[in-house]
């Protein structure tokens, strides 16, 4: 097998190995949306009224809307998640190990973002399985076209994660980007209420959600459940990805000397 | 394998954390098989020359070349022939000796049954054959140590770097590790760099640098610097603050 790939397998095949052995972290993972799913959406159900916008053809329960939502959720704290292991990792010193390897330094950087994400992409399916039980239930098409699109989502905040560890020199200081980050993108977004509602409130929260790129992987997946393409969610997206990818590596360049300690 | 087999070598490397000099026009030459000995001070500069040597930073200011390749314009073939075993540890502890290994052996692209031939190899090599199947974690301080050499022998490099590789194990675990990597210099070949503060891990026969404060203050045989006295005494006087 050609180099390139033999890492790849072997990073992809650590990241499920550490997955396996934290079923704390698979849980958490899981419990987190189902609580939002459940409790959360079931509370706001009467509050908020949802009109029919695509690529619902009916009105739907605010349950409904908010899954894709979710799944981004899930793509989120993974891809924050992972990139704290990342400094966690570069604190232990394996990171060192991955980086000394004679293959391209970007390729072990994207090898990694391939590990985590799919790692996040199972646990989405897991979280739609569940929801499905619980009456939520997509196309079955659906189900085969937001693959790709959790995929693309998965990469993107990986890549913003990366990007951010890379640029973190400490543990405490991640802690501080995490509320920061996560909460900001989460809130700030279509995850929980669509753009039109944030416009009855606001039209400045509603450009800043507009332009979040969190709001377009949600939408991409939103319309991929329902086995219908959103081109300009998905172009944003890959955009978006691409802009942290380069971050990322900008980051991680050894002239910067990101290992360097301070003083 | 290159065919080269140039060892390791520095020619007026210096690097700086913000105004802080850390590394001061640092030059030296290790040829192939040779043992060296980085010997210095905690914060003499030790670790950001391996940092350096390792490409985990660069700098513009100096040359590395390992086993011929220059770090900077080919860093990919020089990587390749270099083995570190890093100061802090990198064995993932709930992973199988054969598993971590296993990984690094894909990292520099070996799989299958050539990268099980000589990952057995390396194990034997260091008296390990017989924990592949242990979980680090479950192993002792030396052999944890030993585990990681026997890592970074997997891809056949011609250098090894070791930064402190020793620090908080017991006597008897230093002396095999001691024992161990000088048979592999003397043995097989490998260019060493060992870089250390105690001066009861090196032998008259090796090659001695003495780093102070980021620059070289000596580089020579160590029995033949040191004379009549003892390595402790003289590496004290050489390094000694003035009072």
């Amino acid at each position: 097998m050609n180099a390139a790939l033999t890492a790849l397998r072997a990073i992809v095949t650590r990241e499920a190995l550490r997955f396996v052995r934290q079923r704390g972290r698979f849980i958490a993972a899981l419990v987190r949306p189902l609580v939002w799913l459940m409790v959360f959406a079931a509370g706001f159900r009467a509050a908020l009224g949802l009109s029919i916008t695509p690529p619902y053809q009916t009105y739907i329960q605010y349950e409904t809307y908010i899954v894709p939502g979710l799944c981004g959720m899930i793509l989120l704290f993974n891809g924050m998640q992972s990139s704290l292991s990342l400094v966690y990792d570069r604190e232990m010193g394996s990171m060192r190990l991955l980086l000394t390897s004679p293959l391209p330094r970007w390729w072990l950087l994207f090898c990694r973002l391939v590990a985590s994400t799919a790692i996040s992409v199972l646990q989405v399916y897991t979280f739609l399985a569940v929801a499905w039980l619980y009456g939520i239930q997509m196309p079955t098409l659906g189900y085969l076209a937001v693959l790709p699109a959790l995929v693309v989502a998965g990469i993107m905040l990986g890549a913003l994660g990366l990007a951010l560890s890379s640029l973190i020199k400490q543990l405490e200081n991640f802690a501080g980007i995490m509320n920061f980050v996560i909460f900001p993108m989460f809130f700030l977004s279509t995850a929980l209420y669509p753009l039109w509602k944030m416009a009855e409130s606001s039209t400045l929260l509603r450009d800043i959600c507009a332009a979040n790129p969190f709001t377009r992987a949600v939408e991409m997946i939103r319309f991929a459940l329902y086995a219908e393409p959103n081109w300009p969610a998905l172009g944003w997206t890959v955009l978006a990805g691409l802009f942290f990818l380069a971050l990322a590596l900008w980051g991680y360049d050894p002239a910067r000397g990101f290992l360097r300690r301070k003083g | 394998m290159t065919g080269r087999s140039a060892g390791l070598s520095a020619r007026n490397v210096s690097y700086s954390y913000g105004s802080k000099r850390a590394l001061d026009t640092v030059s030296f030459s290790i040829a192939p098989g040779e043992f060296a000995a980085l010997l210095g001070p905690n914060g003499a500069g030790k670790s950001t020359l391996f940092s350096l040597l390792t490409r985990l930073f660069t700098t513009r200011d100096g040359v590395i070349e390992i086993a011929g390749h220059n770090l900077s314009k080919n860093p990919r073939a020089a990587l390749a022939r270099i083995g570190v075993v890093f100061q802090q540890s990198t064995l993932d502890l709930d992973l199988t000796v054969m598993r971590n290994l296993t990984y690094f052996a894909a990292l520099h692209g070996l799989s299958g049954r050539g990268a099980r031939a000589r990952i057995d190899a390396a194990l034997e090599r260091l008296d390990m054959a017989d924990r592949a199947q242990e979980r680090a974690r479950d192993l002792n301080g030396g052999h944890r140590r030993r585990t990681e050499i026997a890592r970074c022998l997997i891809h056949s490099p011609s250098v090894l770097l070791l930064d402190e590789p020793t620090v908080g194990l017991d006597a008897a675990a230093r002396r095999a590790i001691t024992d161990h990597v000088h048979a592999l210099s003397r043995d097989d070949g490998l260019t060493v760099l060992w870089a250390t503060h105690l001066t009861d891990e090196i032998e008259d026969s090796d090659r001695l640098l003495i780093l102070h404060r980021g620059r070289l203050l000596q580089n020579g045989n160590a029995g033949s610097l040191r004379g009549p006295t003892s390595l402790q005494d003289y590496f004290l006087a050489q390094t000694m603050e003035p009072a």
